[in-house]
């Protein structure tokens, strides 16, 4: 963290210029992201606290924080942390990646 | 769970008492502000992040600064405040006179 008590994440109240406000629909990965998270954090489950995910945020790094997309944020994160906390590991993740991508296309 | 700090009471914010997922942003650390309101008690988020129940419980206060002394090149009127929830440890009392 910099000396001055700000680190990468931490935006507000930072004179960056006019906010980009302009609308846009939430794709369909990008829903589904949310709800992932929603389901992680459930009370029955309790996977995952906010904050705990916040704190991935804020320890991915400057290069990926700046790199990624809001809610590809969200997938490493969530990622990071599944990991971290022994839900899934990474080589099951790599073999259901591996799996998805020689998946046979189907139609609709 | 008593709270040590109370209404209208001045703080300054402290700089670099804590590292790790602390809410109380960056451009806050250091500024003067009064307290508008005691919160509660909450569970300590740089706990919370690391997995563990947020023990000990934190008090948070609800408190105002003058947006000019945050934002020395702020447009808007004198009068106008910028409000925020921060932890007791992370708050310091302080004299009306000292600075």
């Amino acid at each position: 963290m910099a000396d001055d008590d700000t680190a990468y994440h931490d935006y507000g109240g930072r004179a960056d210029g006019p906010i980009d406000r302009t609308e846009h629909e939430p794709s369909f990965w990008e829903q589904r992201v949310d709800a992932i998270l929603e389901l992680l954090g459930d009370p029955r489950r309790r996977l995952m606290r906010l904050d705990e995910f916040r704190w991935m945020n804020e320890t991915m790094g400057a290069d990926d924080y700046e790199r990624l997309s809001y809610y590809e944020r969200w997938v490493h994160s969530v990622t990071r942390l599944m990991i971290h906390k022994g839900v899934i590991t990474r080589d099951e993740l790599d073999a259901r990646m591996d799996e998805i991508r020689h998946r046979p296309e189907t139609s609709p | 769970m008593i709270a040590a700090l109370h209404e209208d009471q001045l703080v300054r914010v402290e700089r670099g008492v804590e590292y790790g997922h602390v809410r109380t942003p960056g451009y806050l650390r250091g500024r003067h502000g009064r307290i508008l309101e005691v919160v509660g008690g909450f569970p300590d988020p740089n706990v919370l992040a690391r997995g563990g129940l947020g023990l000990p419980y934190r008090m948070l206060y609800r408190v105002a600064f003058c947006a000019r002394d945050v934002w020395p090149e702020y447009a808007g009127s004198a009068a106008d405040e910028i409000v925020a929830d921060l932890y007791e440890h992370h708050l310091q009392a302080r004299e009306d006179n000292d600075g």
